[in-house]
């Protein structure tokens, strides 16, 4: 979190410039544009779905639109629960997130402890290997990759709506191994030689002195795991054809033909408090993790 | 370990080598050198198998499958035959003027946008916990929900934007109903979907700036504007051009938002992407074949483009 931090430091517009009384002036009024604007934009979208949820039907499609809703209704939030079976919805995408975090924690971990600290031969190429897959597009591989769940080679599994189709391809993430490998390497060599020293193999060095160690770390990747499961559209969209078995992201996209318009947004504002919630909760790691793989200029 | 019981068959001595005992620690450390990779690759498996199915398989597959045809159930080589459909589809380059129309714009709004927006709250000593959570928030919303809601707030009839123009007495707009308007509605809904994450990564850049070099330029009487031209600017360079590739590349396969906003095409297939067509192509038409190939052409483009942007920014970065 080093990164992000209230800073002292001398930015653009120096401190003496913002002592002068013109500047204190003008400082007040961006600042406070700012907060208007910023909170309207960002924030008034939420602010009317979540009201919306609350409109009757007619009330939703009138013209000019109310800021406020006349007779609040929480009836619609309860029928967008029931219709468009949000419940079951929600419980897939837990199903889907939980799913692929467990599997990318046992395997990417394993992986990158394996290529920053136990260092086979050919370590290298296969992590070279592994980075590379973050330069193809991901668009590019939707149609081969398809192929590949509908018949998995060697095995002829058909993974097409089951849950498998989306666990086991999330594996597969360069990004997740990079950080990994890269936060495993600054922990020190010394460590492991002494519980080496002490009778411990590998796997109990990983579990006792690495994982211990790197929360952090495993905090950033598992909110992402859980947060990119929760946000995909295309891949689901493709491997689970039964509505039934969607994710909530779009079975309400798969369920909303022909449902009036405040239950489709009273579902919208149900679907998005998971997320939100997790990034309100976690939102110093959330943040720490996006500047963690960008460079630093 | 069973250092002790390896057998000491050859009895051939070489030059300058310890016989006996040291010939036998030699041999039980390539013993366990090798049962050290043996572990070492037991950690590693899970995610090999992963990526070789998932990842590095497809790659070689996609190749595979642009030059193949499947006609029931039966696969065979058909040479260029799927290149030659796609390139010859009468939406070909409908689909690639519109792909580069909705990277420009998201190169003009959602590059520049984040980047001005990382400044202001680089620069205010006030309220930057509640402003940096509230450009990330939408970040957070369901793809889904953030189109939906953009949507709504696009109708002509009903929605909050034209109601909002009509107030101040502007023009309004039909939005995504109209094909003139429906590719900038869509890159509008998806900047403030996901202008967060680029802003912070931006704002982390910037708090990284040496306060001296401001208080240098400042010295020699820069103005505000010359400040960020020769310091903002110049001191984030990595990061901007890093973004901007990415920016580049994740626009161009843009799928999720056309397809909400727009239900894919839009009016007149205005919206009509690269990578919507692929989807049409292998998941509409069932025509597997020609949607890699059009993935090929895909994958071509975005590799030349990768590369003659990174020779660009190789030369720049040897003239400055």
């Amino acid at each position: 979190m080093a990164a992000i931090s209230s800073q002292a430091n001398r930015t653009l517009i120096s401190s003496a410039a913002l002592s002068r009384r013109k500047g204190r002036i003008t400082y007040r009024i961006v600042l406070t544009v700012v907060l208007i604007v910023f909170t309207l934009v960002f924030l008034g979208p939420l602010y009317w779905m979540v009201t919306g949820g609350f409109k009757s039907a007619s009330e939703v499609v009138a013209n000019p639109p109310t800021y406020f809703p006349k007779h609040p209704k929480p009836g619609t939030y309860h029928t967008a629960w029931t219709q468009l079976k949000l419940a079951k919805l929600l419980f897939n995408t837990l199903y889907y997130a939980f799913g692929a975090l467990l599997f990318q924690l046992v395997f990417d971990v394993a992986a990158a402890y394996a290529v920053s600290k136990l260092r086979p031969v050919f370590g290298n190429i296969i992590l070279a290997g592994m980075l590379a897959t973050l330069m193809i597009p991901s668009a590019v591989l939707i149609v081969p990759q398809y192929v590949t769940v509908l018949d998995l080679p060697l095995l002829h599994f058909n993974l097409i709506g089951t849950p498998w189709a989306i666990w086991l391809p999330t594996v597969a993430n360069g990004f997740n191994i990079f950080l990994l490998k890269r936060f495993f390497d600054s922990i020190p060599n010394d460590l492991m030689h002494a519980a080496s020293i002490d009778g411990a193999g590998p796997l109990r060095t990983l579990w006792s002195i690495i994982l211990p160690m790197s929360r952090p770390i495993l905090g950033v990747v598992s909110i992402f795991a859980v947060v990119n499961v929760w946000k995909d559209f295309l891949w689901p969209m493709l491997v689970e054809p039964d509505p039934n078995k969607q994710p909530i992201n779009l079975g309400i996209n798969s369920l909303s033909q022909g449902v009036p318009e405040n239950v489709i947004i009273a579902a919208l504002a149900i679907s998005a408090v998971p997320t939100l919630l997790i990034f309100l909760l976690f939102q110093r790691n959330i943040m720490s993790g996006l500047t963690a793989g960008s460079l630093k200029g | 370990m069973a250092a002790t019981t390896v057998p000491e068959k050859t009895t051939k001595r070489h030059a300058g080598r310890p016989a006996g005992p040291g010939r036998r620690a030699e041999r039980s450390g390539l013993r366990r050198k090798a049962a050290e990779n043996l572990q070492a690759y037991g950690f590693l498996v899970g995610a090999v198998i992963c990526f070789l199915a998932f990842s590095w398989y497809p790659m070689v597959r996609e190749f595979i499958m642009s030059f193949q045809e499947k006609k029931r159930g039966v696969t065979s080589w058909v040479g260029m035959k799927n290149l030659d459909r796609v390139y010859h589809d009468p939406f070909f380059w409908t689909a690639w003027k519109n792909t580069a129309e909705y990277t420009g714009y998201a190169l003009v709004i959602g590059f520049a946008l984040p980047f001005f927006v990382a400044i202001i709250l680089n620069e205010l000593r006030h309220a930057q916990a509640y402003l940096r959570i509230l450009v990330y928030l939408p970040v957070m919303l369901p793809p889904v929900a953030g189109g939906l809601l953009f949507k709504y707030f696009y109708d002509p009839d009903y929605g909050l934007f034209d109601h909002i123009l009509k107030t101040l007495h502007l023009p309004t707009s039909q939005w995504l109903d109209s094909s003139h308007t429906a590719m900038i509605s869509v890159v509008i809904a998806a900047t403030w979907m996901s202008m967060g994450s680029a802003t912070l990564i931006y704002l982390a850049a910037l708090q990284n700036i040496p306060g001296e070099l401001y208080e240098a330029a400042d010295l020699d009487g820069a103005g505000l504007w010359s400040k960020i031209w020769h310091v903002t600017i110049p001191q984030t360079r990595m990061v901007l051009s890093l973004m901007l590739l990415l920016q580049i590349v994740a626009t161009m396969q843009e799928f999720t938002n056309v397809f909400v906003l727009a239900g894919g095409n839009g009016p007149e297939n205005s919206t009509m992407t690269v990578v919507y067509m692929i989807y049409q192509y292998g998941f509409r038409y069932n025509n597997l074949g020609s949607a890699a190939a059009l993935g090929l052409f895909l994958l071509l483009v975005l590799i030349v483009f990768s590369g003659v942007y990174t020779r660009l920014s190789r030369t720049s970065e040897q003239d400055g």
